[in-house]
């Protein structure tokens, strides 16, 4: 039972954070709102306030923006269909009995803790380079010539690279959800001779679907911003340019700061359409 | 579970499951490996695995390298910091909502978590410009500042569902014996909540380690952490195999122990809830 005291000690308690969270949101992106009608470019000392939808017409019609908008996709797109695949896969796998459980299950998440500019340089380096990578070697191996991964096939290099990161999300997620499936269920299906990809089909992967849909929410959500992995491996060359990169090169490389602004409020934009379908999710969660 | 699995299907699941496991945990392996070796076996062909004279000479060699120790004090500094500030802010408002939940708590809650949910780029600009004026530009104190408030989401969330699973009724019952707020706090409510918040901070310590938008954007010589040292990496000279990992190794290693203490907080922390 709050009584009225407490209820105003808790609007106290909670007062910093709302009002923290509630700055940081607001100065920023006002901020980049504004900017976003202006024409604003630092190094050339060009400032007009107001040029009304100039910027958003321009960043919107530009090649680079259609281009970009397409990497991000097939990014996204890559990332999430390995990681899903292969996270209902390792799931599956890691919730059987077998020998050195808690090992396994730990050598298969260490990738998620890998801070992203060491993945990248990693993988860039020791695996895709052309000359002294693994795979070159693996290549060589068997009688194939070495493959210039980062600059023949630079969205499918990153894509791996930031899956193998993510997968071990996938899967610790799934694989909570899988072991609270009832398994009498499942018994009493084998028991009726349903055969293994039915049981798969029927009965794992509809429990599993909501897993699933979370997953590939916050992934998109996280995903939407990769930014290291471009910017240690290819800098946004050969086509691995995302909506976030291109942003990022606007306002700070460019110093086209009006352009980028205006980058930068589509991509909320766009985050904030995924966003909303996560939070149906979370908010319908917290009321039981 | 519950069934007696026959030993032959113990140990094929087992074989399948060692397979992947060492796949994906394979990277971290060579460039464990690569670190012990001289720059000459680092790029061998072919490759040498196990069997090469082990030498510490790559690690000593970047601990010279003038800006390590920097880089890592600034790692601990940020990491640390920006978690124990945002728990400082995040448990009397988590506490306040689980406890003393009122008609605009769900709402509240759910917009803090919406503010995760902002792509970084979006206020790039104006954050760059803020720290110049504030003259704070390449600081650990805006580092410090700036992950605190991406990660309190996160932090006011793992607090809050930590704090729920404490039963009211105890709470209740140490009112009705006349506890005021303050030892109503100290007294009953830290003891059952201290797993949660260790828990909370382990996970965060973790994610502001890692970051690497800002540490790397807002960073140049002074403040920068270890992400953005091994970014410097990226503009190779000469053979640099087994120093970049060498470098690598002693930027993962501490965090990837508390990794694989804080798996399940995992779960709790970065899916809000919605599985369970």
């Amino acid at each position: 039972m709050a009584t009225q005291h407490s209820r105003s000690a808790a609007r106290i308690m909670i007062a910093p954070a709302v009002f923290l969270l509630l700055v940081w949101m607001l100065i920023p992106l006002c901020m980049t709102l504004y900017f976003s009608f202006a024409d604003y470019r630092p190094l050339r000392a060009t400032f007009e306030a107001w040029i009304g939808f100039d910027n958003y017409v321009r960043f919107l019609s530009s090649s680079s923006f259609l281009s970009a908008v397409g990497t991000t996709l097939q990014m996204v797109g890559g990332i999430l269909f390995i990681t899903i695949i292969g996270g209902v896969f390792m799931a599956l796998l890691l919730d059987k009995q077998m020998f050195g459980q808690g090992i396994v299950r730990i050598l298969v998440i260490a990738p998620f803790f890998v801070m992203p500019t060491v993945s990248a340089l990693v993988w860039k380096n020791m695996f895709f380079n052309v000359d002294n990578g693994l795979f070159s070697y693996l290549y060589k191996w068997m009688g194939l010539q070495p493959y210039d991964f980062l600059s023949q096939a630079p969205v499918f290099s990153i894509v791996i690279i930031v899956a193998w990161q993510w997968l071990p999300f996938a899967t610790l997620i799934l694989l909570t959800a899988v072991q609270s499936l009832d398994s009498e269920q499942l018994e009493a299906a084998e028991m009726d001779g349903a055969p293994a990809v039915s049981r798969f089909r029927f009965i794992i992967l509809p429990h599993l679907s909501r897993a699933i849909t979370v997953v590939i929410l916050i992934q998109t959500i996280f995903l939407l911003s990769i930014f290291a992995e471009i910017f240690v491996t290819t800098n946004g060359a050969f086509g691995t340019r995302t909506l976030t990169y291109l942003v990022y090169q606007r306002v700070l490389e460019s110093q086209n700061v009006g352009l980028g602004s205006a980058g930068g409020i589509i991509a909320v934009i766009l985050a904030n359409i995924v966003a909303i379908f996560l939070m149906r999710i979370v908010g319908k969660n917290l009321d039981n | 579970m519950a069934r007696a699995v026959s030993t032959k299907q113990k140990v094929i699941w087992t074989a399948l499951a060692w397979t992947f496991g060492l796949l994906m945990f394979f990277p971290i392996l060579w460039t464990f490996l690569t670190s012990f070796k001289t720059e000459g076996q680092a790029i061998a062909d072919p490759p040498v695995w196990f069997f090469f004279d082990w030498t510490l000479e790559n690690y000593s060699a970047v601990q010279e390298r003038s800006n390590y120790p920097k880089a890592l004090m600034n790692s601990i500094v940020i990491a640390v910091g920006s978690t124990l500030l945002g728990i400082v802010i995040a448990v009397p408002a988590a506490w306040a909502m689980a406890f003393v939940p009122g008609k605009y708590t769900k709402d509240v809650l759910l917009w803090m978590l919406s503010t995760k949910m902002l792509p970084a780029v979006g206020v790039l600009y104006p954050l760059v410009l803020l720290a110049k004026w504030l003259g704070v530009i390449d600081s650990r104190i805006l580092l410090v500042v700036v992950l605190m408030l991406i990660n309190l989401p996160i932090i006011v969330w793992m607090l809050y569902t930590y704090f729920r699973e404490i039963p009211g009724e105890i709470l209740e019952a140490s009112r009705m014996d006349g506890a005021s707020l303050k030892s109503e706090i100290i007294y009953v409510l830290t003891p059952m909540a201290l797993p949660g918040i260790a828990s909370t901070i382990l996970l965060n310590i973790i994610l502001a380690w890692n970051e690497a938008f800002w540490t790397i954007l807002l960073t140049t010589v002074n403040a920068a952490p270890l992400t953005a040292f091994i970014a410097s990496f990226s503009a190779p000279e000469g053979l640099f195999y087994a120093k970049l990992s060498a470098a690598s190794m002693m930027a993962i290693a501490p965090i990837l122990i508390m990794g694989w203490f804080s798996q399940k907080q995992l779960v709790r922390g970065l899916t809000f809830g919605a599985v369970k």
